[in-house]
């Protein structure tokens, strides 16, 4: 194919990836920007089989990889929960990271005397951010699959370890531009994958959707890179779109949950020493049976409903829409509390929601149903935590300090429905739990608000 | 001419062929800054999810990367860490907008009072 019409072609598949962010942004368009997406990465990939500088090597290899990826790929997208679909995000950032590190490599192994310092530059920067995006995308798949500790990771000295991994990285970056080798360019992308771990595990649990998308950024800006040095122009548009609205849509997360961006990185080292919930256990909690639940519903005028994670592990959304329902045609006002980082990632309640055919009416931001508090009768907390958690406003120092919760404690009364006395995702003991207007009933959400609405029903 | 001495050694660059493609590269480069910028500048919050998720699906296109590398791979270390990327590069990829659509899906025909009147609005 002629270079003019291969460009040619590669420039439509920008334009799509372009228009696929654009549509992405509106909740009427953003399917057809998906596939629109999907369209320009198509394009793209068919596209460099006809590159005219193609040698034509290992084709039965290339296509061999493309099918065991996509044989991986497709069954783990479609198959997966809605309440496991964060970490399968991250997971695949995280292996696109891998993949632009290891072009990387092996591009710097045929880079030649010749390469301009641009370019060998651009390499090691590939290697570099592309491995830290890779393990640092693994640490916050195994945080949201909770393989590992969700709370933040601190230990004694680990700031002087994190720069002195920093500072190693910066240090064999310089050696390796300096003098092409490839084992120095082996020991640089193992002390890369060392920084991402350590740069991630002081991040609490409800901060880790920042980091993924801030990680996503990375990975764009490291396609780019590579962009440049493959003399690829398609690459260094898309990455360069990603790496730009990644880094917008971070600062929008960080924004949405109350945050600096700073702080959600560096917070647990800044942060005073938080007393570990240990002594307070003991207090007594007052717990309720589906009846009482029942029967504080029943009389109420305004009901607010606040989702969160436990709603989506128990798939109750069906349930939850089944009780609404029934307390509307009661004449009762029902309203859902959204809050913007409520589950494991911005939007995750809604899509949740959506599912079960919610009306959109219902669902209300956390500016507009905050004030609408004092006059509701009965906060129904659904296997939130962290969201409601006054900590956020009383405690300084905490984990999550400053990030605006739903104000459910100026309701009329409160129900949790918690699987546990256990702490939410951040790992902080919830006050609110031991306030007297407070009802918990434990047990899973689904099997919880089963019986409560059968109770209603009889009522 | 001050700049192009400039770039021309702080990049290293040989001859004025490389210049002019580092220029046209830095534009390319400066111009989709600005274009992903504007793109998502007005977003809900509702929507951050499923555009992390399609613009890492975007990303995937690293794949076009590692079929160049794997095209020109002479040892079998570099085929076999080219190839160890294409697979990678595919997850990515394909499994980035499969999972992106699986989540949009939820989304048809919610509100369509409410968002098509909003999105009516921002089109223009």
């Amino acid at each position: 194919m002629s270079p003019f019409l291969y460009d040619l072609i590669g420039l439509v598949a920008g334009v799509c990836f372009i228009l696929a962010l654009k549509g992405l942004s509106h909740p009427r368009t953003a399917r057809r920007g998906n596939l629109l997406g999907a369209a320009g990465a198509g394009i793209a990939t068919l596209l460099v089989f006809f590159r005219s500088e193609n040698e034509g090597r290992n084709l039965g290899w290339i296509i061999g990889a493309i099918i065991v990826g996509v044989i991986v790929a497709v069954p783990a997208a479609r198959r997966v929960q809605m309440t496991a679909m964060p970490q399968l995000v991250a997971l695949f950032n995280g292996v696109g990271g891998g993949a632009a590190a290891l072009v990387a490599i092996v591009e710097y192994m045929k880079l030649g005397d010749s390469a301009s310092f641009a370019v060998v530059l651009a390499t090691v920067f590939t290697v570099v951010v592309g491995c830290v995006s890779f393990s640092g995308s693994i640490i916050t798949f195994l945080k949201l699959q909770e393989l590992m500790t969700t709370a933040p990771v601190v230990f004694p000295g680990g700031r002087a370890v994190i720069a002195g991994t920093l500072g190693g990285v910066i240090g064999v970056s310089g050696w390796v531009i300096a003098e092409l080798g490839t084992t120095p360019l082996l020991i640089l992308a193992a002390l890369s994958l060392l920084f991402g771990v350590l740069f991630v595990l002081p991040v609490g649990g409800a901060d880790v959707p920042i980091v993924i998308s801030l990680l996503n950024a990375f990975t764009g800006l490291t396609v780019a890179a590579s962009g440049y040095v493959l003399d690829a122009t398609l690459l260094i548009i898309a990455g360069t779109l990603v790496g730009a609205s990644g880094t917008i849509l971070t600062r929008l997360m960080a924004e949405a949950m109350g945050r600096s961006l700073f702080g959600t990185l560096f917070g647990a080292f800044t942060a005073k020493a938080q007393a570990s919930g240990g002594a307070t256990d003991t207090r007594p909690v007052k717990s309720g049976t589906p009846d009482d639940v029942a029967i504080l519903l029943n009389y109420a005028r305004r009901v607010v409903i606040v989702p969160g994670f436990g709603l989506a592990v128990a798939q109750a959304q069906h349930t939850v829409r089944e009780l609404a329902d029934l307390l509307s045609a009661k004449g009762i006002d029902v309203a859902y509390g959204i809050h913007p980082v409520a589950g494991r990632m911005p939007g995750h309640m809604n899509v949740l929601l959506a599912e079960a055919n919610v009306p959109y009416e219902q669902l209300s931001e956390m500016d507009e149903v905050n004030p609408t508090f004092p006059q509701t009768d009965v906060a129904l907390i659904i296997g939130a935590n962290d969201v409601v958690n006054p900590a956020a406003k009383t405690t300084p120092g905490c984990p999550i300090y400053g990030m605006p919760i739903l104000d459910v404690s100026l309701a009329g009364n409160v129900i949790f429905l918690k699987r546990s006395m256990r702490p939410g995702f951040a790992g902080i003991e919830n006050e609110l739990l031991y306030d007297p207007k407070t009802t918990l009933l434990f047990g899973d959400a689904k099997a919880s608000l089963t019986k409560v609405v059968s109770a209603l029903k009889v009522l | 001419m001050a700049v192009h001495g400039a770039l021309q050694m702080a990049l290293g660059l040989e001859s004025e062929g490389e210049v002019m493609e580092a220029i046209t590269i830095i534009s390319i480069f400066v111009l989709a800054v600005f274009v992903g910028f504007e793109v998502v500048s007005k977003i809900s919050s509702t929507l951050h999810t499923p555009l992390m998720s399609g613009a890492n699906a975007i990303h995937g296109v690293i794949l076009v990367g590692a079929i160049i590398v794997a095209d020109h791979a002479e040892t079998s270390l570099e085929l076999g860490l080219s190839v160890a990327a294409i697979v990678l590069a595919t997850i990515n990829m394909v499994g980035g907008f499969v999972v992106t659509d699986r989540m949009l899906e939820m989304f048809k025909g919610k509100g369509s009072t409410k968002s098509s009147d909003k999105s009516a609005g921002d089109k223009k």
